[in-house]
C-alpha cells in the first residue's frame, strides 16, 4: 500500500503552565485515508487541539512533539513556516464553526473566493472568477452571480458555511478539516451543509477529518469515529456501530443524551474513571 | 534553622492563600488579591515602577529626616555649587540644597497627583457609568458637556481654571481636575455600554434591583479596571500639568520647592548652572515614567480576561 | 377550569419603527398549568427568546396580554413580579457578573427582598441544586460551565418563584454535563411544583423536559401538541415534520 493521506503517531502537545507542562494531548495517533473520520469528545477532550496540530497552528509556546506526523508522506511537523503556508489552504483546509468570524468582513464574498484560489493555483483572474462561480453552484447556491457581490454579513448562517466550504475547497485540497461546522447553525440546515460537503470532498477525492461534540451526527456522516478523552483516543469505532461501543466512555456519552423515542425518567451522567488516562499510556 | 517558628505561620498564611477552595469570603477575597499580586511581580516592568514609586512615597514622608538642610534656608555664600559630597545635587541660586528641595517638592507632586485622581476618577467613573448605562438624555447632556471639556488641550483648560480661580496649590488641584475627569468618563460610559445589555445585568435586573443599585454594583466594578489603569497613566500628565503650571507661576509660588516652579526658576541658570533645572526635570520624568509603567502592568493584572 | 399559572394572549413584539420594523412575535398565546413544564421548540430568530423576555419584562415594548395567575402582569414589572417569576439565562459564561463572589451573587435578591436567614438561605439552595456550600466563596471563573449554570439556577430560585422561564439552558454545555443540570431541573420542578417554560432548539431536551411542546418559525407558533405526539410523529404542520426528522436525521436507528 502506498503512503496513507495523513499518518498521525504519539502526537503530544503541551502547554506551559503554572506547574511545569500541562498535556493538552497525550500521544494520539492514527492514519486517514481517502475518507471520512470523525473525532468526537466533549470541551477540553483535545478533538480541537489535534486539528490546529496538524495544521501546525497552535501558538508558539504549546510543545508539539510526534514520533510521526506526515501528510502523503511530506513531514508536517518539520516543515518550515514558508512551507506549511503553501500547504495550509492548499493541501490542508479548514473549515470553523462560525463563518462569520473566519471570513474577512470587508470584502465580497467572490473576491475572497477568488483569492483564495489565486494564492494557491496560479491563473488569470477570469479563469479564477469562471472556477469561483463553478465552485459556489457546486456547493448549491442557488443565485451565484448576485451571491459574489455580497458581504459576509449580508449572508445567513447556511449560506456562510457552503461560501466558507466554497473558498477552502477551490485550490483542490487533499485533506479537510472541518471544526464543529455545523454547531452554530440550525438543525434544518444542518443536513444540507453535510450533504454539500460530503458531496465535494468526495468528488475531490479528498480526506476528511470532522470534529465535533455531537456523537449521533458524528456517527451518521462518517466512515470512522475516534472517541477522545482527556487528550486521548478512547475508542476507534466503524461509525454505524456506535450502538455496539465497548469503551464504558462513549456508552456514557450516548447514554447522557435524552432520547427522542421514549419517555426516561432520569437521565444518566456520565462518571469518569481516572484509569482510563493512564491505561492508555502503557 | 532558628527562623522556623517564625516561618510557621507564614507558610501556613500562604497555604491559606494557595488553597485551592476558599472556604469564607474573606479567603475568598484575599485570594483574587494574592493573584493579582503574583501576576504584578511577574511583570518586571510594572514591578520596578510599583518599587520606584514605593521609594518616592517613603523618601517624601521620611525626606525631611534624611537631609541637614532646611528647605528654606538660604545661604548665599554657597549659591550654584555643582553637586559635591556636601551638596549632593548641588544649590540653587540662593545656596539651598537641591537634594532636600527635591525630597520636599516630592510631598508636593505626589499629593497633588493624589488628589486629583481621588477627585477625578470618582467623578469620571460615576458619570460616565450612568451615562453609559441610563443612555437616554442623561448621556446626551453628560457626553456634549465632556466633548466640550475634551475640545480643549488640557493645560490650557488648567491655565484658564487657574487664571479665573487664582494661583496656588489649591487652585492648581481643583483645576487639573476639571480637565482630568472627562476621558474618564468617557471610558467608563464605552465601558457601561459594553455590559449593559449583558446577561448578569438582565439577570440582576429579574431580582429586582434598582438602576442605582446596578450602576453602583454591577456597572461600576466592571468599568473601574479600566478607569484605574487610566487614571495610572493619567497620573504622568497629571503630575506634568501640574509642573507645567508651576513652571508658568500658575501653581505653587516661589519658594515652595514645587518641582515644575524648581524647574521655572532654574531656567535662567540652565547653561551655566545645569543642576538646577536638569534635577528637577529628572525627578519628574522618573515619577511620570514609573507611573505609566504601572499602569501598563495594571492593565495586564486587572484585565478580567487573565483570570 | 383552574387558572393557568402563566397565560400568554395574542403576544407581539416588534423591533424597530416604520419600515424597518421586524415582527419578532406575531400573535401568541399559550397557557402553562401549575406544575407543568411547557416547551417553545424553534430555530434561530424564531422569536422563542424573545417571548421569555417579554413575559419577564426585559422587553417591555410588547401587545397583548402577559396574565400571571389570572392577574396581568404590572408594567413596567414590580418586585412582587420577579417573586413569582424567574429566568434563567442561555449562556452561564455571560450570566453571572465576573467580578462578584457567587456569594454576593446570590445575596443580592435576599438583601434587595430583605429576607431573614440569608447564609442559611444561600447554602441550602446550593445544596439543592447538587453544589457543596463552599461554592458560595468562589468566583465564576473559577467554576465550570456545569456549575456556573447550577449557580444560575440557584439564584432563580432564591425567591421560590412559582414560574421559572429557562432560556436554552444547556445549548451551551456539553451533554454530559446537560444531563446533570436537566436532572436537577426536573428533581426541582416536581419537589416544588414549580412551572417552567423551556425554550430550547434541541428536540431532545425539549421532549425529555416538558409536556406539551409549541413549535415556533418566524415568530409565529405554527403548532403546539403533546410530547407522546411528537414522538410518535404524529405533528400535522409541514415545518414541525422538518424540524422533527433534521432532529431525527442523526439518530441511529436503535
Amino acid at each position: 500500500m502506498t503512503d496513507p493521506l495523513l499518518e498521525v503517531r504519539n502526537l503530544r502537545v503541551a502547554y506551559p503552565s503554572a506547574h511545569g507542562y500541562s498535556d493538552a494531548l497525550r500521544g494520539i495517533s492514527f492514519t486517514l485515508g481517502r475518507e471520512k473520520l470523525g473525532i468526537v469528545g466533549e470541551s477540553g477532550s483535545g478533538k480541537s487541539t489535534a486539528g490546529r496540530a496538524i495544521m501546525r497552528l497552535l501558538p508558539p509556546k504549546a510543545r508539539v512533539t510526534a514520533d510521526a506526523l506526515r501528510l502523503s508522506g511530506f513531514d508536517l511537523l518539520g516543515a518550515s513556516e514558508r512551507q506549511m503556508r503553501d500547504i495550509r489552504g492548499g493541501r490542508i483546509a479548514m473549515i470553523l464553526q462560525d463563518p462569520r468570524y473566519a471570513l474577512n468582513p470587508l470584502k465580497t464574498v467572490g473576491a475572497q473566493i477568488m483569492e483564495s484560489y489565486r494564492i494557491h493555483i496560479k491563473g488569470s483572474r477570469a479563469e479564477a472568477r469562471d472556477r469561483m462561480l463553478a465552485m459556489l453552484e457546486d456547493v448549491r447556491i442557488r443565485d451565484p452571480q448576485r451571491v459574489t457581490g455580497l458581504y459576509p454579513h449580508e449572508l445567513s448562517g447556511g449560506m456562510g458555511q457552503r461560501v466558507m466550504i466554497a473558498m477552502m475547497l477551490i485550490p483542490s485540497p487533499k485533506l479537510v478539516i472541518a471544526d464543529e461546522p455545523t454547531s452554530a447553525l440550525d438543525v434544518t440546515v444542518r443536513g444540507q451543509i453535510l450533504d454539500v460537503l460530503n458531496e465535494r470532498v468526495e468528488a475531490q477525492g479528498a480526506g476528511l477529518i470532522l470534529i465535533s461534540h455531537d456523537l449521533p451526527l458524528v456517527s451518521d456522516f462518517c466512515d470512522r469515529v475516534l472517541v477522545m478523552y482527556g487528550g486521548q483516543i478512547m475508542e476507534e469505532l466503524a461509525a454505524h456501530d456506535l450502538s455496539q461501543a465497548s469503551h464504558p466512555y462513549t456508552i456514557a456519552l450516548n447514554a447522557s443524551l435524552p432520547p427522542l423515542d421514549h419517555a426516561v425518567d432520569e437521565l444518566i451522567v456520565p462518571e469518569y474513571d481516572p484509569t482510563w488516562l493512564t491505561e492508555a499510556t502503557e | 534553622m532558628t527562623d522556623t517558628p517564625v516561618m510557621q505561620p507564614r507558610g501556613s498564611l500562604r497555604e491559606w492563600l494557595r488553597a485551592p477552595t476558599a472556604s469564607s469570603p474573606r479567603q475568598a477575597r484575599a485570594q483574587a488579591v494574592w493573584r493579582g499580586w503574583q501576576r504584578l511581580i511577574t511583570n518586571r516592568a510594572a514591578f520596578a515602577g510599583l518599587i520606584v514609586l514605593l521609594i518616592l512615597v517613603t523618601l517624601a514622608v521620611v525626606g525631611p529626616w534624611l537631609t541637614p538642610y532646611s528647605v528654606m534656608g538660604q545661604d548665599l555664600s554657597v549659591r550654584l555649587q555643582p553637586p559635591s559630597a556636601q551638596h549632593l545635587l548641588g544649590t540653587d541660586d540662593l545656596g539651598r540644597d537641591i537634594l532636600t528641595r527635591i525630597l520636599y517638592g516630592a510631598r508636593i507632586t505626589l499629593m497633588m497627583a493624589a488628589l486629583v485622581a481621588v477627585i477625578a476618577g470618582p467623578i469620571g467613573l460615576a458619570v460616565g457609568a450612568t451615562a453609559g448605562y441610563l443612555g437616554g438624555w442623561f448621556d446626551i447632556v453628560a457626553m456634549r458637556l465632556v466633548d466640550v471639556f475634551l475640545s480643549f488641550p488640557s493645560l490650557i483648560l488648567a491655565l484658564a481654571f487657574v487664571a479665573a480661580l487664582g494661583p496656588g496649590i489649591e487652585n492648581a488641584v481643583i483645576a487639573i481636575s476639571l480637565s482630568a475627569w472627562p476621558p474618564i468618563a468617557r471610558l467608563a460610559r464605552a465601558e457601561a455600554l459594553t455590559v449593559r445589555k449583558s446577561d448578569y445585568i438582565a439577570a440582576a435586573r429579574l431580582q429586582g434591583a434598582s438602576p442605582m443599585r446596578l450602576i453602583m454594583k454591577h456597572v461600576m466594578p466592571i468599568c473601574l479596571p479600566s478607569v484605574v489603569v487610566r487614571v495610572t497613566l493619567n497620573m504622568a500628565g497629571i503630575i506634568l500639568t501640574a509642573a507645567g503650571l508651576g513652571f508658568l507661576g500658575l501653581g505653587a509660588q516661589p519658594p515652595s520647592p514645587e518641582w515644575g516652579a524648581m524647574l521655572a526658576s532654574g531656567r535662567q541658570f540652565m547653561l551655566t548652572s545645569w543642576w538646577l533645572a536638569a534635577t528637577p526635570g529628572a525627578a519628574i520624568m522618573l515619577v511620570s515614567l514609573s507611573f505609566n509603567l504601572l499602569g501598563d502592568g495594571l492593565r495586564d493584572v486587572l484585565d478580567p480576561r487573565n483570570d | 377550569m383552574t387558572t393557568p399559572s402563566l397565560e400568554i394572549v395574542s403576544l407581539s413584539v416588534a423591533f424597530g419603527h416604520g419600515r424597518a420594523s421586524v415582527q419578532a412575535v406575531d400573535k401568541a398565546s399559550f397557557r402553562v398549568a401549575r406544575g407543568e413544564a411547557f416547551g417553545i421548540i424553534g430555530e434561530s430568530g424564531s422569536g422563542k427568546s424573545t417571548i421569555l423576555r417579554a413575559i419577564t419584562g426585559l422587553h417591555d415594548g410588547y401587545d397583548g396580554d402577559v396574565l400571571i395567575n389570572g392577574n396581568p402582569a404590572p408594567r413596567p414589572r414590580n418586585r412582587d413580579f420577579f417573586k413569582t417569576v424567574q429566568m434563567v439565562f442561555q449562556d452561564p459564561y455571560s450570566s453571572l457578573h465576573p467580578r462578584r463572589m457567587i456569594r454576593a451573587t446570590l445575596m443580592e435578591p435576599l438583601e434587595i427582598y430583605r429576607l431573614d436567614r440569608r447564609e442559611a438561605r444561600i447554602a441550602q439552595v446550593l445544596l439543592d441544586v447538587g453544589l457543596a456550600p463552599e461554592f458560595a466563596y468562589r468566583y465564576p471563573h473559577q467554576l465550570s460551565g456545569g456549575q456556573r449554570q447550577r449557580v444560575a439556577v440557584a439564584r432563580a430560585l432564591l425567591l421560590e418563584p412559582e414560574i421559572l422561564l429557562l432560556d436554552e439552558p444547556t445549548s451551551a454545555l456539553d451533554v454530559s454535563v446537560q444531563a446533570g443540570v436537566l436532572n436537577v431541573l426536573n428533581a426541582l420542578r416536581r419537589a416544588r411544583g414549580l412551572s417552567y417554560v423551556m425554550v430550547s432548539h434541541d428536540l431532545r431536551v425539549v421532549a425529555h423536559m416538558c409536556s406539551r411542546i409549541a413549535v415556533m418559525t418566524q415568530g409565529r407558533i405554527v403548532e403546539e401538541l403533546t410530547v407522546e405526539d411528537l414522538r410518535a410523529q404524529r405533528a400535522t404542520q409541514p415545518y414541525t415534520r422538518t424540524l422533527i426528522a433534521a432532529s431525527r436525521a442523526a439518530v441511529t436507528a436503535d
